[in-house]
């Protein structure tokens, strides 16, 4: 088995899953429950979360399995709960994980600056329906694309994965905490509808085949350790709380100590590593699929259920003798700059199909740098593309 | 007090507070005459009587100047977002049963925009100290009107008095299901120190709430004089009714402060009934979290 | 790259001074440097131990003035009340006050 190019290149040396989380076999299972069945894997053992569909059954596995893996879920009130009980949870050395959908995680999204600013590892998992505001409940959307970018205040760095498959979003949400504890930020598994509600083959491979990365705790005594001293990597050692470190930590901009330091050049220092953290990490981190992109003329960028979908109308196009290449966002931030504005130097055009209006495309648009032309494809949501629009966009944009 | 060292030594004697505050961020921000600072004196003096293991009680505080509090105590602690210290803290006691989590915050934080998470978390009696420092207003951002501030009052959004009937805490938190409820104000050191002594080796959701002054806003906006006036007006102003009907413990403006301990019951915490639940629902098959936590230990 | 320069603001202040006087059951200490004046020992003291003094700390408070040492009792009222911990008493290490009765000795 190859270890992931993220877990080669942190030098970070993982573990084996706990046998008692992982439920080895071949199942048929949907994208929900196969994600609740990858945190279990991971090592999770709090969940806080609140009932929102089409995210639901993620907790409803969860709440069922837990109290025979060893772990706690609770029900919060809402969805500002759940998120601050996470957060809370995670600072005990215990993996944890919230589930929502677009309106909870609007509400999610101070706790989620919490989170990055207290650099706290925890997965929160997005599958998201269409919106705004109430929108679809039931019906699918790739609309909070830029939210998991931007959705709190501030400067901060987020890691967002988006899984094709239920298989995806059982080795996903593994990947999400692995990604979590080497970089101590939240990462969100941006997930859709679709996939969340769609039955597919799972196999969940033996405890001893899953690799995990552990909580890593300081070796440092208490009287050397700073709780938010950072070396070369950008991501400082971590403890938790009854271990005897008596540490203080705030979502206030803070030194090395973790105490309050309201000034000009403890925000300079601090708010710069929280964005470096990632920014200069991006490469070990960043991962896309590509298929046939040499020598192409059109490259269709796309992610979740939506690339599924393409593949078909890149099908068709191909069909038609046009020479497409599709470059699959398995993780969508952080955004693969450099791949695009390598692609753009060589291909007449980039077509975006997405179920919004237009979010991941103005990336592209913005990597591109006008070398190709960008051609979005939007889907006010609701359901999923139709393969012939794709193609008739690749083929319009290969003229 | 501190223990005698040897009178006439020349080493400096510590205050007694030392073992529970950073005192390398003394002197603290809280304003002169502020009363937050009684409470946090009593809090310390409670955690070295109550013999409890330091190392496994955690503090967390939300936003305002109470919420300032978690800075300043020398045990693991939590500055968290405004209004969610106590889902927070949630997060914390089942992560780690067997930390002792405090929560330490004010009347705008909890009950304001907290108020959702208190109701939740009394009813689950989930076991939480929860310490709330009552001085009628939003301190931090200036002086505005908060769900505790009493009928006439004025304060930055009311500036003509306010009109809104305000909570009655300790009420409030007897009605969704507190096991622990008491009131003192920060003039009743003795007593505040003893139920906070107390409170820390009961179980399930303890709320105290200490009337504490705030001279420059809630004093200054409706011309109480200072924080010392207004100690002065407890010291004159309260009655001891352990066991009162919480019903009748609501204050208004200037009025006779009800203070003493109202609840005091034994009842299964979240974690009690949730484990018993699943013992009888499960049987052997029910794998609890460990007190120690949920970390996953190297599997090689 | 080289490892982030630490930045501690107000790094750990020095021990503060403390002003020593006897009382009959040990010392009354005072740290005038913390005092804020709020003058809740100096009213609530039952013995009348204390005045604010005409002198200014480093932030310009008045901190309380000892004028009637031999009447402190150690009672402990102004070390619990203080809210700036800024004064407290050292004594002879009595049993220590058990929960039932509270702070006073």
């Amino acid at each position: 088995m190859t270890r992931a190019h993220y877990l080669e290149a942190s030098g970070v040396r993982p573990v084996k899953a706990d046998p008692r989380g992982v439920l080895a076999g071949t199942h048929y299972l949907d994208g929900d429950f196969a994600c609740g069945e990858g945190a279990m894997a991971a090592g999770c053992r709090f969940v806080a979360g609140y009932p929102i569909t089409p995210s639901t059954e993620v907790v409803e596995r969860i709440g069922r399995r837990f109290p025979t893996v060893g772990g706690i879920f609770i029900q919060m009130e809402d969805e500002l709960a759940s998120m601050a009980a996470v957060v809370g949870g995670s600072w005990t050395g215990t993996k944890c994980m919230t589930v929502t959908s677009g309106p909870g995680f609007s509400l999610m999204m101070e706790n989620i600056g919490l989170a990055a600013m207290m650099e706290t590892p925890v997965v929160v998992v997005d599958v998201q329906r269409a919106g705004p505001s109430t929108g679809l409940p039931t019906m699918v959307g790739q609309g909070d694309m830029m939210q998991a970018r931007w959705g709190s205040h501030g400067d901060y760095g987020v890691i967002a994965l988006s899984p094709r498959s239920p298989q995806e979003a059982f080795d996903l949400t593994i990947d999400a905490f692995n990604l979590a504890e080497l970089y101590r930020v939240p990462v969100l598994l941006m997930m859709d509808e679709c996939v969340g509600h769609m039955t597919e083959k799972v196999v969940i491979p033996p405890a001893d085949q899953i690799e995990v990365v552990p909580r890593r705790l300081t070796k440092l005594s208490p009287a050397e350790y700073r709780p938010y001293r950072a070396g070369e990597s950008l991501v400082p050692e971590m403890i938790r709380a009854g271990d005897g470190y008596r540490f203080h930590t705030t979502g206030l901009t803070h030194d090395e100590r973790g105490y309050p330091a309201m000034t000009i050049e403890t925000q300079q220092v601090l708010v710069r590593r929280l964005v470096d953290k990632l920014r200069l990490n991006a490469d070990k981190i960043i991962r896309v699929e590509e298929d046939q992109t040499a020598g192409a003329d059109v490259v269709v960028v796309s992610y979740g259920i939506t690339s599924r979908v393409a593949q078909l109308g890149v099908e068709l196009a191909r069909q038609q003798g046009a020479k497409v290449g599709t470059l699959r966002l398995v993780v969508c931030w952080p955004f693969p700059e450099a791949r695009i504005r390598e692609l753009a130097r060589g291909i007449k055009a980039f077509v975006v199909p997405e179920i919004n209006f237009g979010q991941m495309s103005l990336e592209v648009e913005r990597c591109a740098a006008g070398q190709a032309a960008t051609i979005g494809v939007p889907h006010a949501g609701g359901g999923v593309h139709d393969p012939e629009e794709v193609c008739r966009a690749i083929l319009g944009a290969a003229r | 007090m501190s223990p005698l060292i040897q009178l006439g030594t020349t080493e400096t004697p510590e205050h007694p507070i030392t073992p529970y505050i950073r005192m390398d961020r003394m002197p603290h921000i809280w304003c002169p005459t502020c009363g937050i600072g009684t409470v946090l004196k009593c809090y310390g003096t409670a955690l070295g009587r109550s013999k409890l293991d330091l190392d496994k009680v955690s503090v967390v505080s939300g936003i305002g100047c109470t919420g300032r509090v978690a800075g300043y105590v020398k045990m693991d602690s939590f500055h968290s977002t405004h209004g969610r210290a106590l889902p927070f803290a949630t997060g914390l006691k089942l992560g780690r049963p067997e930390l002792n989590v405090t929560v330490f915050s004010g009347d705008g934080d909890l009950i304001g925009i907290g108020g959702n998470h208190f109701i939740h978390a009394a009813r689950r009696n989930m076991d939480l100290l929860v310490i709330l420092v009552n001085n009628f207003i939003y301190g931090m951002t200036g002086g505005q009107n908060a769900p505790t501030t009493p009928l006439g009052a004025r304060s930055s959004t009311m500036p003509l008095g306010n009109f809104e009937r305000p909570f009655n805490l300790p009420h409030l938190a007897a009605t969704c299901g507190a096991a622990y409820v008491a009131r003192w104000t920060s003039m009743h050191t003795a007593q505040m120190t003893r139920t906070f002594t107390e409170a820390l080796k009961r179980k399930g959701f303890r709320f105290i709430e200490v009337i504490a002054p705030c001279s420059t806003l809630y004093a200054r906006l409706n011309k109480l004089g200072t924080g010392l006036d207004l100690m002065t007006y407890y010291r004159d102003n309260f009655e001891i009714k352990n066991k009162a009907d919480t019903r009748e413990l609501d204050l208004d403006f200037q009025s006779k402060i009800i203070c003493g301990k109202f609840v005091d019951e034994e009842r299964p915490t979240f974690l009690e009934a949730m484990e018993a639940h699943y013992r009888d629902a499960l049987g052997d098959k029910y794998v609890p979290m460990p007190p120690e936590g949920g970390m996953l230990h190297g599997q090689d | 790259m080289k490892p982030i320069e630490g930045i501690e603001h107000e790094p750990q202040s020095k021990v503060p001074d403390v002003e020593r006087v006897p009382v009959p059951d040990g010392e009354l200490c005072i740290i005038p440097d913390w005092c804020k004046g709020c003058g809740f020992c100096v009213e609530f003291c039952p013995r009348h131990v204390l005045v604010s003094s005409e002198a200014f700390n480093r932030k310009g408070y008045h901190p309380p003035k000892v004028v009637n040492p031999e009447s402190c009792k150690n009672c402990d009222l102004c070390e619990m009340i203080c809210p700036d911990f800024a004064i407290f008493t050292v004594g002879v290490p009595e049993a220590v006050p058990d929960e039932e009765s509270g702070g006073a000795k």
